[in-house]
């Protein structure tokens, strides 16, 4: 009898052309994302006059870089000619390439992890790059994905393989149902707070339990895409009858004759019984309350209900110091309650959690309500904008005094200019919230959409939970 | 790729945890290109004032450190974003090799494809480096990829470990891409082997 193998080792053993030693693997990879970030690669790719060899397997968007705010001008939208250079160096190269590109101005524009799944191009049992640490948030449908920089994105494109050390693996099970008002931004808080951000280190996390099962599509990405905050390689969770049901009818998903044998393998993907793994960590999901971080990385989260720690608690000098420097940072003392906070903005978006359900999760609390702060919204993408719109949901937002922008990271990474000014708080729905990511001096607090949404119309951090009595 | 072989230089120590590639490099600089001046955006947002004045208490703006061509650093150096603008502006600064605890995962894949040298060293020994840069301003640290040793200011040697394709890449300064298209028989059946099975990924 074969030995059981993990979904993690079914799909790597299923693209390894060749092995180099024992330890490294020349792998295929069948799908490739690039932005406008990636021009250092193509940069390189031309200065060695090499040719893109599979085109067809490389998918480009505009995210980074593109305005928010007067897009019905398209590229002209675009003031500062550094930035506007680079979202032209993006249409050239992929032109000059053959490589579809989805514009400023393509309705299928969007964050690139949040178009893949929604184009049906990231599909279970693939290998998948980015030049972007994010792309962890692809493995939600069973993927290996993992994020790359230039050198090995250039390698890429040169030749769509990449070579690759074994990641071990690490499985999270997570059990148990979610109190209401907890969502999958909870839980993936809640993890990394465990773990550390450097928990999962050369690992490939695998999301199990039943309250991962019991997630959407929109909950899975989530979680998946902050697997890179706990130090992953990759995350991914097993595709079940969710992921075919989302998949089915999208542009790149297999069609007719071609959607029964995808099934048929996407079907063999999940690990074996007695599979093991090099790790395991469980988490009782039934006991969390709305995580929000305080510090300036992603582990420093606590329950909204908790204090700041004190450093003087850290079991280690390397934490503490972190700690403390995090504090002064966050212009932030020990002892104090979460909700005792105040807060000078609110943005809602990111490849993290600007998906149609984090959308409605966040008008529920708005509806009827007024935000005393300037807040905004960049919806995942151009398609979810428009179906928000449908839903009604862009006028709940509109009513509650957020301003809603067009697609794109926005304030996740601030390079299009939707800065947080010096020393502001921003309650935000984006996965990073180290120094200086939202802006310089800006201090960033991770929650979920609906806690952003509760901080946006009291000022402070506020336990959503107390705002939704009687509420759908 | 420059190879790597093996480095005596001046080391600054930089014993703080997880300093990230936003700290490394903010992203507002990514749009930058390489070139003369790149190295103002390496650490900008520890190393300057918002009115440009350098911020003294910064490692790399004290006299014995300025030539540095090593770092010790704290634990998960260079997590987060996958951006390699991060080795390129620790080049750009002439760093060369850095020691650390531990690593982000792809920014210590980053620093192998440039030629750059990652050095694990467990925590005590990372600290103890750093507290004898501190004693001692300027003083130097040897790094030796061949026979993968690091070489403390009191001449004590610590041993550490490293992927042996990595090393060989890197003593002799391979290029990725050279060692893949060896293999571009084997690349083109195992394509059409992998499209025949899965048709509509072709
Ligand atoms: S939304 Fe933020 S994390 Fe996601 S791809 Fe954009 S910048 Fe990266």
């Amino acid at each position: 009898m074969n030995t059981p193998r993990t979904m993690f080792e079914k799909i790597w053993d299923r693209h390894v052309i060749v092995k180099r030693g024992e330890s490294e693997a020349l792998l295929h990879i069948d799908r490739n994302f690039v932005h406008e970030g990636s021009f250092h690669a193509f940069g390189a790719l031309a200065a060695e006059n090499r040719e893109v060899r599979k085109p067809r397997q490389t998918f480009a968007v505009a995210d980074h870089y593109v305005p928010t705010l007067n897009r019905d001008r398209g590229i002209a939208a675009v003031t500062d000619p550094e930035i506007r250079n680079q979202m032209e160096m993006l249409a050239n190269n992929t032109k000059k390439h053959g490589i579809v590109h989805y514009g400023i101005d393509d309705p299928r524009q969007g964050i690139v992890h949040v178009i893949g799944p929604e184009l049906g191009i990231t599909q279970p049992g693939l290998t998948i790059t980015c030049g972007d640490s994010h792309t962890s948030t692809h493995g939600a449908f069973g993927a290996y994905a993992v994020g790359i920089g230039a050198s090995q994105l250039k390698q890429i494109l040169a030749t769509q393989c990449l070579w690759q050390k074994k990641p071990k693996t690490l499985r999270v099970s997570v059990e148990g149902a979610i109190a209401v008002g907890v969502t999958a931004k909870d839980i993936i808080l809640a993890i990394i707070a465990e773990i550390g951000t450097a928990g999962a280190t050369g690992h490939t996390i695998e999301y199990a339990g039943s309250a991962i099962r019991a997630f959407s599509m929109e909950g899975r990405l989530t979680v998946c895409n902050m697997s890179i905050e706990a130090g992953a390689r990759a995350g991914m969770i097993a595709p079940d009858d969710t992921t075919f049901a989302y998949l089915a009818g999208r542009e790149f998903a297999p069609k007719a004759a071609h959607w029964d044998s995808a099934l048929e393998f996407w079907r063999s993907l999940p690990g074996d019984a007695g599979a093991r793994f090099d790790r395991e960590v469980t988490l009782n999901a039934t006991t969390l309350a709305p995580m929000v971080t305080w510090g300036t990385s992603p582990e420093e989260a606590v329950s909204v209900t908790a204090v700041i720690p004190d450093p003087a608690a850290a079991d280690n000098a390397d934490k503490r110091a972190h700690m403390e420097q995090a504090l002064r940072y966050q212009a932030l003392t020990p002892g104090t309650r979460l909700t005792d906070i105040g807060v000078d903005y609110a943005f809602i978006g990111t490849c993290t959690n600007g998906r149609i359900e984090d959308l409605r999760a966040a008008a529920a609390v708005l509806k009827g309500r007024k935000t005393v702060i300037p807040a905004w919204v960049s919806p995942g993408s151009t398609t979810i904008k428009l179906q928000a719109e449908a839903e009604g949901l862009a006028t709940i937002f509109r009513d509650a005094g957020f301003e809603w922008r067009a697609s794109g990271c926005s304030s996740c990474a601030a390079v299009n200019g939707d800065i947080v000014p010096a020393g502001k708080r921003c309650a935000s729905t984006s996965n990073r919230n180290f120094e200086g990511r939202q802006g310089q001096g800006a201090r960033t607090h991770l929650m979920s959409p609906a806690m952003v949404a509760a901080a946006a119309v009291t000022g402070k951090i506020t336990d959503v939970r107390t705002l939704m009595a009687g509420r759908p | 790729m420059q190879p790597f072989t093996r480095l005596t230089a001046v080391a600054a120590p930089l014993d703080i945890a997880n300093i990230d590639t936003d700290q490394i490099i903010p992203a507002r600089y990514l749009s930058k290109a390489r070139g003369p001046g790149y190295e103002r955006w390496g650490f900008h947002d520890m190393r300057y004032e918002t009115d440009g004045r350098e911020k003294p208490g910064f490692v790399l703006n004290q006299a014995p450190y300025r030539n540095a061509q090593i770092l010790v650093a704290g634990a998960n150096f260079g997590c987060g974003s996958s951006r390699e603008a991060a080795v390129y502006v620790l080049l750009a600064n002439g760093i060369r090799a850095v020691i650390a605890p531990s690593f982000g995962d792809i920014h210590y894949g980053n620093e192998l494809q440039n030629g750059m040298l990652p050095v694990v060293l467990p925590a005590d020994i990372a600290h103890k480096l750093c507290e004898q840069l501190k004693s001692q301003p300027g003083v130097q640290i040897g790094v030796d990829l061949e026979s993968q040793t690091v070489t403390g200011p009191d001449g004590a040697t610590y041993h550490f470990d490293i992927d042996p394709n990595q090393k060989e890449k890197l003593l002799n300064g391979l290029d990725d891409i050279g060692l893949v298209m060896q293999n571009i028989e084997k690349i083109e059946g195992f394509e059409l082997r992998h499209h025949e099975e899965l048709p509509w990924l072709a």
